[in-house]
């Protein structure tokens, strides 16, 4: 007995001795890490999340809200070039409206291409939104300066939100005198008031030069790969045997060499230009041009508005961007300031002109920012700012009808016939299988289908929904399958049992008692479908979906597109506001999908039922 | 095989297991789950190189403390244990004690054999290796070896022992379950209806291996079969409706209880 | 409106003939349907069945056909005129043909054309009253013979749910016929596509840019045709986003769905789900516009900072992106496997003393492993199947590179890019899609097929 318990002992210490109790603190640290590992798992796809929906919430946003201009127009019959009869109205010449609304404005803008760059920072789908509320109210014609609203241009929104460019002030630090001279305005100042213009200036030269040179040494990489790949290929051509490939080859050499010449011009020419820039920094009393590489910087004197061209410390050449009286020759330096445009002019579509035209429309009282109803109630458009979501929503609507009412009926009929009546043989195995396959073929290949079948063989039209509801029908028919069978497969057998042993024939049995029951479920997996088809886009990109489509389809056979795929073509627009108003659509999007899972969650919380 | 004859066999080696000392004891052990309490305040001491064994109707505790000894409730959410339970000196519910080391001392064998799907030495290797008990190949070989000879397994499967585990029939199963438990070297070895799933044969197998692993292991059992509990243990503890109606030496609970619900269970009144 | 007025019509007659049908049941014993084997509604159904179904039937077929027939018709009167037009003109007067076929206005239409509206007014104007007058024939002499059948014994209601039973394994079909369909068409265009492109050279060439195979070249230079169809580098650009994907959705996916059955909280179990099941939710034209727009120039703007090039249709901002939308789905996956290990075999290895994560790695994962490994090929078949994510954020050109900061193309963007816009059936150029959409079909297939079978294994093993 007692080396029995001796030998406990000893069995005991292998547990608890001091090298197991190490080793369990190292199992421990694994443990833990383990653990870390699985958090962090999560961690990375909630972080996703997050950054995908924000990225999104951020950048789409500002696309919800507009910057409308209300300018009083004139709407004679004869500026409009009507002549007396209704139906003319529809032709009428709303452009000229429009331009000489703007113009009337700003009447010192004498130039052309200046009469060009104002009208343009009205949308130029003004003129349709202008006609659009003349033919909606007729007796509007006639008047001479009714205010109406007209969209602004994408880039005055995208200004006017801030967008565009910073910009701080600088009050002005001294007396300024105002020069007249042949070559244009002086401003001259006995302190140095420009210094800061000018420090910023040669700031700007100074990142020029460095970019130049980064500039310069990446160019010198691709001309030695190019080099390299010239040998490799002089190398390989001799020992090609293939004519065509050798053809092919030589080509490519030749290519090449043409690219070794035009990097080497350009190296060279980047050289210079950053010499004369280093001496220009070097030398910081030296006036300098102020270039659209630069800042911008804009002197504000009462009304007027002048842009600096030329800036020493104390003088600044400018042009008059608001005329400034002729008669004001001196300025006190509580009357004036400086404002500085952070973005060089050259790195923005907005220019320093536009955003003072802009600027003065605010002051004017003409601009009303507002909820973005062009967003909602228009179709696509080459203009961001006239671009709508409506025409696809309503193609995504008149898409999903039709699929809702071929793969529902088709679905749940199918769901039965294989959970209920279906005998256990090689033939209904064999659509198992296939149904569980077909929910994993990958969507495009419905597309495939669509296109070969559908358009090619039995010549249905393009772009039209119900062939697109069609093709999403054969998509979405094994999920809605598969969800009916699993709430059909719910139902307990004691129900079938009951309704058979009261002498009701096995459909009625089905009809009656069990397709009720499992309904919810059925619905449920119908809603999940509906949304996964409605989120869908490459089988429809296969069918011709993707068309342009301006007007808003009005039925199953016109032309139109849906939402994904819209946004898929305005992802590929790079205008700013094409961005943003792409984010929109994708908030659109998800918000449509959350209400749909959010019925689905609400219908299974309902009506779940536990047997 | 008679009762009175088995207890006739047991009685002989019960004076020697009165002289052991306590190697596991339970003070006023409660366990909660949820709302409902499953154990009412038991008391109940193991001692060493006994064979213990808790019998009782269906759903008296009696799994319920096995349990309790290592901790295996603890992967229950809602189940809370309160009172003390001693393995040696320490309270093993401390929160200075580890339940991993808690449980590598007090082993486990289930009522269902529950091989891991791997080869039969991986099944008896993986407690020496996750607990680095071994330092080379061949020591893990031998403790491999040795533990199922103890199991009473090796013959059969010395020639198999890279074939899975769960291809062995239900008896070899359990008993490569004891080697695996007993190859972790643990000091007390909890079994609950370890033949619960077996047949007759296998059944009488595994029996006299536990009354075999007596000498070196503490061992507590769960059963239904009260012929088990007379076969196997020195000590018997009588369950019902989650308290501890009678403890004592098998041989006395069986001919002469104390209590008249134990009589009424032993005699099939109540069960 | 018109088909509004027909679709009208047809409920209108179908009612009809189940209220004549119903009636005359009650009427031929005396008013007391009690008598009847089938209840009057099944009389009535009967009636309306054998009145509607065969006049449906016809409808829809010709609808399936009309356009099919008519521009047979149409081109069958046309004549050579017509077959001395290239395919575009041709394709472009049949369509042209249909859309003035409402309009009274035909001066915007050439000589031939206008000639083409009358044909096809003509013949449209003749079916319609054929269809019309074979439709109203068949109603009334279903609607007649189902009436002279109506008698006390009729088994009306074993008729109607004989024919419910019908329509049951009709749309029971209607998965074979889309997968029949699939099958056939992209074996159909395949095959003309491999009559002008040697089928080895479209496997094994390392070559591909069909953009520069223009109109006539698969009849004329055959063998330079063959050298721009070489699919490898657009298998090999498919494989490597592939490959990056999983490389990200396979260990968090797995890790995800370990922590979430084997260590979280209920209460973190209940949030981490749906967060989960949103990313999956999201429409991958969605995941797309993030790839191109915030992840593409993420990577080129660090590697830029870091001095290295990083084409700004990267593989790795694509296959990164793919990977975190394929995480839910290899995580619900695998979170099915891991929680159908028994929990016996966790109790088994805790009672030895082992650790949770022990217990994991060292029991729970290799007795899921087939379930995880089918749960990876499924993923994977997903992957490759993918479309808008790489269309937005891939490349177009077929490099053949391991570099994950290049650009690549894959197997789904060029089906879209030689796809999208107009197509010529007849260029190799279009049918080189459909080549690619076969091959894409049987890899995913083929995947599919073995997973859901290990799967299912799998699945036996532990019920």
């Amino acid at each position: 007995m007692t080396d029995l318990t001796g030998g406990n002992v000893e069995q005991a210490s292998i547990h608890t001795s001091e090298g197991a109790r190490q080793r369990l603190a190292k199992r421990y640290r694994g443990e833990s890490v383990f653990k870390w590992l699985g958090r962090s798992a999560i961690g990375v796809s909630v972080a996703f999340l997050l950054l995908l929906l924000s990225t999104v919430v951020f950048q789409g946003i500002p696309a919800f809200t507009f910057n409308f201009v209300s300018l009083p127009f004139e709407l004679t019959e004869e500026k409009l070039g009507l002549d007396n009869s209704e139906t003319s109205l529809r032709r009428a010449n709303f452009d000229a409206v429009v331009r000489d609304g703007i113009r009337d404005q700003f009447p010192t803008v004498t130039g052309r291409s200046e009469k060009r760059a104002l009208s343009g920072i009205l949308s130029s789908g003004a003129s349709v939104y202008l006609r659009q509320q003349v033919l909606d109210n007729p007796a509007l014609v006639g008047s001479d300066d009714t205010r109406l609203e007209v969209p602004i241009s994408d880039f005055a929104d995208l200004y006017l939100k801030g967008q565009i460019t910073s910009d701080y002030r600088i009050q002005g630090q001294g007396a300024l005198r105002v020069d007249r001279t042949d070559n244009g305005l002086r401003l001259i100042a006995d302190e140095p008031v420009f210094a800061d213009a000018l420090a910023r200036a040669k700031e700007a030269l100074r990142d020029q030069a460095a970019s130049l040179r980064a500039q310069q040494s990446g160019l010198q990489l691709s001309l030695n790969k190019t080099r390299g790949d010239i040998k490799a290929l002089q190398e390989r051509i001799p020992a090609e045997t293939n004519a065509n490939v050798k053809n092919r080859l030589e080509a490519e050499l030749e290519r090449y060499q043409s690219d070794i010449t035009v990097l080497e011009a350009r190296i060279k020419q980047i050289e210079e230009q950053t010499k004369k820039i280093d001496s220009r920094v070097a030398n910081p009393g030296l006036g300098e041009d102020l270039t659209g590489e630069m800042m911008s910087v804009l002197v504000y004197i009462d009304d007027a508005v002048l842009k600096a061209q030329k800036v020493t410390n104390t003088t600044a050449n400018v042009e008059e961007f608001m005329p400034i009286d002729a008669d004001v020759t001196n300025v006190a330096a509580d009357q004036w300031y400086i404002r500085v445009l952070e973005v060089p002019e050259s790195n923005r579509k907005f220019t320093d002109q536009e955003i003072v035209w802009t600027d003065e429309l605010v002051e004017r009282g003409y601009v009303r920012s507002g909820l973005n109803t062009i967003f909602f109630t228009r179709g696509a458009s080459r203009e961001p700012e006239m671009a709508g979501v409506l025409g696809a929503a309503v193609g995504s609507a008149l898409t999903l009808i039709v699929t809702l009412l071929l793969s529902f009926p088709l679905g749940v009929a199918a769901a039965i016939y294989l959970e209920e009546f279906a005998p256990k043989n090689r033939w209904t195995t064999l659509i198992e299988v296939n149904i569980n396959n077909l929910a994993a073929v990958p969507s495009i290949v419905f597309g495939l289908l669509g296109l070969a079948v559908f358009l090619n063989y039995f010549e249905l039209d393009r772009s039209a929904p119900y062939v697109g509801g069609m093709v999403l029908a054969l998509m979405t028919l094994p999920t809605i399958i598969i969800a009916s069978r699993a709430a059909l497969r719910a139902v307990p057998p004691s129900i079938r049992e009951a309704a058979l042993g009261i002498g009701a024939s096995r459909l009625q049995t089905v009809v009656h008692h069990v397709l009720p029951l499992a309904m919810p479920g059925i619905l449920t997996g119908t809603i999940i479908g509906m949304a996964q088809a409605l989120g869908e886009t490459a089988p429809l990109l296969m069918i011709g979906m993707v068309a342009f489509v301006v007007d808003i389809p009005m039925g199953f056979s016109d032309p139109a597109t849906v939402l994904p795929v819209q946004i898929f073509m305005w992802a590929d627009f790079p205008e700013p506001a094409f961005q943003q108003r792409t984010s929109a659509a994708i908030m659109v999007l998800l918000g449509f999908l959350i209400t749909m899972n959010a019925l689905a969650v609400v219908l299974r919380k309902r009506f779940e039922r536990r047997w | 095989m008679s009762v009175e004859a088995n207890l006739a066999a047991t009685a002989a080696k019960a004076p020697a297991a009165n002289a052991s000392k306590v190697k596991m004891s339970g003070n006023g052990v409660n366990v909660f789950y949820g709302e409902k309490q499953a154990l009412f305040d038991v008391d109940l001491n193991i001692y060493e190189n006994q064979v213990i064994s808790l019998i009782g109707p269906s759903g008296c505790g009696k799994s319920t403390f096995l349990r309790c000894l290592n901790r295996m409730n603890d992967t229950i959410d809602v189940c809370k244990v309160t009172g003390k339970i001693v393995l040696d000196e320490d309270d093993i519910y401390d929160k200075n004690i580890d339940v991993v080391e808690l449980r590598a001392r007090v082993g486990m064998v289930f009522q269902k054999p529950n091989p891991f799907p791997k080869s039969i030495y991986e099944n008896v290797a993986y407690g020496p290796r996750i607990h680095g008990m071994t330092r080379t190949k061949d020591e893990l070989d031998d403790l491999v070896t040795s533990s199922l000879r103890r199991a009473g397994l090796w013959e059969e499967v010395k020639d198999r022992l890279d074939q899975p585990g769960t291809g062995l029939s239900g008896g070899q199963q359990q008993r490569l379950c004891i080697a695996r438990a007993i190859a972790t070297q643990p000091e007390v070895l909890l079994m609950d209806e370890p033949c619960s799933a077996l047949d007759p044969i296998a059944t009488a197998i595994i029996e006299e291996l536990i009354d075999e692993l007596r000498a070196n292991f503490t061992i507590v059992i769960v059963t239904h079969s009260m012929q088990q509990a007379a076969r196997v243990s020195q000590k018997t503890a009588f369950f019902h409706l989650g308290k501890l109606i009678e403890e004592g030496p098998t041989d006395q609970i069986f001919t002469n209880p104390i209590n008249k619900k134990t009589q009424d269970y032993i005699t099939g009144r109540i069960g | 409106m018109q088909g509004w007025f027909f679709v009208i019509i047809l409920v209108l007659t179908a009612c009809a003939l189940f209220y004549i049908g119903r009636s005359r049941a009650v009427a031929t014993v005396g008013g007391d349907p009690t008598v009847l084997h089938s209840k009057p509604g099944f009389h009535g159904a009967f009636v309306m069945i054998c009145g509607m179904v065969p006049a449906v039937l016809l409808f829809f077929t010709w609808l399936l056909f009309s356009r099919y027939l008519t521009s047979a018709y149409v081109t069958a009167q046309l004549g050579a005129d017509f077959a001395n037009l290239a395919t575009i003109e041709q394709n472009a007067l049949i369509r042209n043909m249909r859309s003035f076929a409402d309009r009274t206005d035909l001066s915007a239409l050439s000589q031939l054309e206008a000639e083409a509206v009358e044909h096809y007014r003509a013949f449209v104007g003749r079916a319609a009253l054929i269809l019309q007058i074979v439709i109203g024939v068949l109603v009334v002499a279903g609607g007649w013979f189902a009436m002279r059948a109506i008698h006390q014994e009729l088994r009306a209601r074993q008729f109607v749910e004989k024919t419910v039973m019908s329509v049951l394994i009709a749309a029971s079909g209607v998965a074979i016929l889309t997968t029949l369909g699939i099958v056939l068409s992209l074996i159909f265009e395949s095959v003309n596509f491999f009559q002008k492109v040697n089928f080895l050279d479209f496997l094994f060439g390392t070559h591909w840019s069909p953009q520069s195979a223009f109109e006539g070249v698969g009849e004329e230079a055959t063998d330079r045709n063959s050298e721009v169809f070489g699919a490898i580098p657009v298998f090999a650009g498919t494989l490597l986003i592939t490959a990056i994907a999983i490389l990200v959705a396979a260990p968090i996916g797995l890790m995800s769905a370990i922590y979430l059955s084997d260590y979280a909280s209920p209460k973190v179990r209940a949030t981490a789900k749906p967060i989960m099941e949103i990313l999956a939710g999201i429409p991958t034209v969605v995941y797309g516009f993030f790839a191109a727009l915030t992840v593409a120039p993420f990577f080129r703007n660090t590697g830029e900072a870091i001095g290295i090039s990083v084409s700004s249709e990267s593989a790795l901002a694509a296959g990164l992106v793919m990977g975190i939308m394929i995480i839910p789905f290899v995580s619900s996956l695998s979170d099915d496997v891991i929680n159908s290990v028994p929990q016996s075999l966790r109790d088994g290895s805790a009672g030895l003393g082992a650790t949770k994560s022990e217990t994991i790695r060292r029991v729970i994962l290799p007795a899921a492993l087939p379930g995880i490994v089918s749960a990876l090929m499924l993923a994977i078949s997903r992957a490759i199947g993918e479309t808008m994510i790489v269309v937005m954020a891939a490349g177009l050109s077929a490099n053949m590179t391991v570099n994950p900061l290049e650009a690549v193309t894959t197997v789904t963007v060029q089906i879209v890019t030689l796809l999208v816009g107009d197509q010529e059936f007849d260029s190799a150029k279009t049918l080189a899609a459909f080549a690619l959409g076969l091959v894409l079909f049987c890899v995913t297939l083929l995947l599919n097929v073995i997973a859901l079978r290990v799967i299912k294994k799998y699945r036996e093993q532990y019920d």
